[in-house]
């Protein structure tokens, strides 16, 4: 009995289908939590190849959704993870993984080598980038996005239909809209979404059904409705990009990840003696910190207690999750406050630490 | 016109309502807008898109459908 025989006693896909399957190039843009459900059925299903991008490890607080990961991928880097777990689920394919950000450097040629992009990015700077870059090398885009309890699917720059531009023509401004590691996020809904995606471009690479192009699926989770809108091509969108695609490569991202440098490990701090420990997170915000000296600033009125701080001493700033904290830190340099350092963890972390470390003495 | 106005995503955070129905009797979806924002002040600040009767809109057209949507984006992953 062969592996994909379900699909192929489907008189919709049938051997012919599945050898279609087996031939096609995907690449999914991020392994959280879109990207887990997504590479898991298109590993599968059986598509011959799948490239998997993203530079960020696996966390603890990703194993509410992501899938593909357990307590054994801890730390390890998402696309390295997600690969060896595919590899088990599959051995008849080809996985690739590219433990790297997606740039506009590499971006063009990395999807010059595949027929379908799947958009599982979590922020804005990157989802555009995904976007110009498949008008460029005219590759279609699944679409798919969450916020809380609600999401969105759509493929893009398919069959000459619309793209994301023609939607949302320009990013939001920054900080306009949180994602899910500041907001947190229903863990099946990622799993829904991304299965929605995997469904389209499974009936692309099959040429079945209707594709959801030139129209944007809209899903909330609580209220188990779904509306379908329909999104018109904007030309003038497609014309300004392609205008510019000699320029692309020269664009760079500005996203708060690049600020790797200023990021420190509770592991490497604990151990050193002069160090302020700076609470950003509002002042009812639980689990406090309390075995260690930490001043409560959050991250709200930061600019107007700049007087708390003091500039000659190392400063370790912590939120929940180590995104506010990393907000914190960018505004501190850019007022040119020196000796910041934002912590990768959050509150729980330092404590479980600090229990580790008080059980081991 | 009576018009129904649904609110997806973070809009709901600023009307505390998914829906709602008002009277109006403006010529314009910008129109209605303005009328959206003296209600509820901070939607201005907010990135959305319309859709009128299921379809993506701009906010020049005019206003023909009982049934508007306001549709923020989403960067979650």
């Amino acid at each position: 009995m062969s592996r994909y025989n379900r699909h192929i006693i489907l008189s919709e896909i049938g051997q012919a289908g599945q050898d279609k399957i087996s031939n096609a190039k995907v690449l999914v843009i991020g392994a959280g939590g879109l990207g887990c459900p997504i590479l898991q059925y298109l590993t599968a299903s059986g598509i011959g190849t799948i490239g998997v991008i993203d530079f960020d490890d696996v966390e603890l607080s990703n194993l509410q959704r992501q899938i593909l990961f357990g307590t054994a991928s801890l730390v390890k880097n998402k696309a390295i993870a997600a690969k060896a777990r595919l590899e088990d689920l599959n051995d008849d394919i080809s996985i690739i993984a590219y433990p790297m950000q997606l740039t506009y450097q590499n971006a063009l040629e990395l999807f010059n080598q595949y027929d379908i992009i799947v958009d599982g990015s979590d922020n804005f700077e990157t989802r555009y980038l995904v976007n110009d870059a498949c008008i460029i090398t005219n590759k279609p885009l699944v679409f798919g996005a969450i916020y809380k309890f609600e999401g969105q699917v759509s493929v893009f720059n398919f069959q000459n239909g619309p793209s994301y531009r023609c939607l949302f023509p320009t990013p939001p401004k920054k900080d306009a809209v949180p994602n899910c590691s500041e907001i947190g996020v229903l863990g099946v809904l990622p799993g829904i979404i991304g299965s929605m995606q995997a469904n389209e471009v499974l009936k692309i690479v099959l040429g079945i059904g209707n594709v959801l192009s030139g129209k944007l699926l809209c899903y909330n989770a609580l209220t188990s409705q779904t509306s379908t809108l329909k999104v018109n091509k904007n030309e003038a969108v497609f014309q300004s990009i392609l205008k510019e695609k000699n320029h692309f490569q020269k664009n760079h991202l500005n996203i708060d990840c690049n600020a790797d440098t200023l990021e420190v490990s509770i592991e490497d701090i604990l151990s050193e003696e002069l160090i302020i420990f700076i609470d950003v997170r509002e002042s009812q915000e639980l689990p406090k910190v309390k075995s260690i000296d930490v001043i409560n600033i959050p991250l709200s009125q930061l600019e107007q207690n700049l007087n708390k701080i003091d500039s000659d001493t190392k400063k370790i700033l912590f939120c929940q999750t180590g995104v506010r904290s990393k907000q914190a830190v960018e505004l501190l340099t850019k007022l040119n406050i020196k000796d910041c350092f934002s912590l990768k963890q959050g509150a729980t972390e330092i404590n479980n630490y600090i229990k580790v470390l008080s059980n081991e003495r | 016109m009576q018009i129904t106005i649904k609110y997806f995503g973070q809009l709901t955070e600023i009307t505390h309502i998914e829906e709602e129905s008002i009277a109006f009797s403006g010529t314009y979806i910008k129109e209605l807008l303005e009328t959206l924002y003296r209600k509820y002040n901070t939607l201005k600040t907010k990135d959305f898109q319309v859709a009128q009767n299921q379809e993506l809109v701009s906010f020049e057209t005019k206003l023909t459908g009982a049934d508007i949507a306001l549709l923020p984006p989403f960067a979650g992953g």
